[in-house]
């Protein structure tokens, strides 16, 4: 049996490798994958405790996270397509219409 | 057996997810991250979620990274592979990011975690993973499971009524 201890250092992994993505990519399709990779990230660390105490709460939460994670992506490239088409942008440090 | 095979995934995992961040081109890195997905799907399997392995390969690489992949031939992102890939503050981003990971490392390290329970679960036993899996989510959590259908609901109008073009009366 893998211990817990292995499950969550790779979630820590990813989730370290997946906010570096978010935080230091330009182009705001690699920032929405980075975020998809943290999401997926958390289900290896739910999957673990599922496995650890036998039981599987933690594998209906990775359920949950899977839905919010469509939820993110339809609307997260929604925002995309209707600033790319408006001024032809993907790049989120020359979106600053809002910035002061 | 176990053991060599959840390193086996691992590294997998970590070096298609290394490879997703670094590319350039964002196509690449997409069909890096359906690799990772594969990858997280072995480990699903042997961490005894089969109907969550299924569910990855189904949805997150069948369904959601082809919504990327089509969203992303819509847009013209050929101009930004010829770009800088970088922020202006990445280093500073880097430093957060090292920080964070400082973080985690002390907190894994530090916590002592209870022995674990044995897994009565096997593979081929019957009533398996996905019988399980549907009676608890269809009993104790069928309310928040109504709630994310209300969610997935909420999010297919907003994406509808954002990436519509816009209709002159």
């Amino acid at each position: 049996m893998v211990p817990l201890t292995h499950y969550l250092a790779l979630g820590a992994i990813l989730f370290l490798i997946g906010a570096a993505g978010v935080l230091m990519r330009r182009n705001a399709i690699m920032i929405l994958l980075s975020i998809e990779l943290m999401l997926n990230s958390v289900n290896v660390t739910l999957v673990g405790f599922a496995r650890q105490w036998a039981d599987l709460t933690g594998q209906v939460f990775a359920i949950f996270i899977i839905a919010v994670a469509a939820c993110e992506a339809a609307v997260g490239l929604a925002i995309l397509i209707a600033i790319n088409r408006d001024r032809s942008l993907v790049n989120v440090d020359e979106i600053n219409l809002l910035k002061w | 057996m176990e053991l060599p095979f959840f390193y086996l995934f691992a590294a997998g995992i970590v070096g298609a997810s290394l490879l997703m961040v670094t590319r350039a081109n964002v196509i690449h890195a997409a069909l890096s991250l359906v690799l990772v997905f594969l990858f997280m799907a072995g480990l699903f399997v042997l961490a005894g979620a089969e109907f969550l392995a299924g569910v990855q390969i189904l949805i997150y690489a069948g369904g959601i990274m082809v919504l990327y992949l089509f969203s992303i031939m819509l847009m013209n992102v050929g101009v930004a592979v010829r770009l800088r890939q970088w922020h202006r503050q990445s280093a500073l981003a880097f430093l957060a990011a090292a920080l964070l990971a400082l973080e985690v490392w002390v907190v894994l390290w530090k916590v002592s975690l209870p022995a674990g329970k044995a897994w009565p679960w096997q593979l081929g036993q019957t009533p398996g993973n996905v019988e399980a899996l549907g009676m608890v989510l269809y009993t104790k959590f069928l309310f928040p499971f109504e709630v994310a259908s209300v969610l997935l609901l909420a999010a297919m109008i907003g994406a509808i009524v954002l990436a519509k073009r816009q209709i002159t009366r």
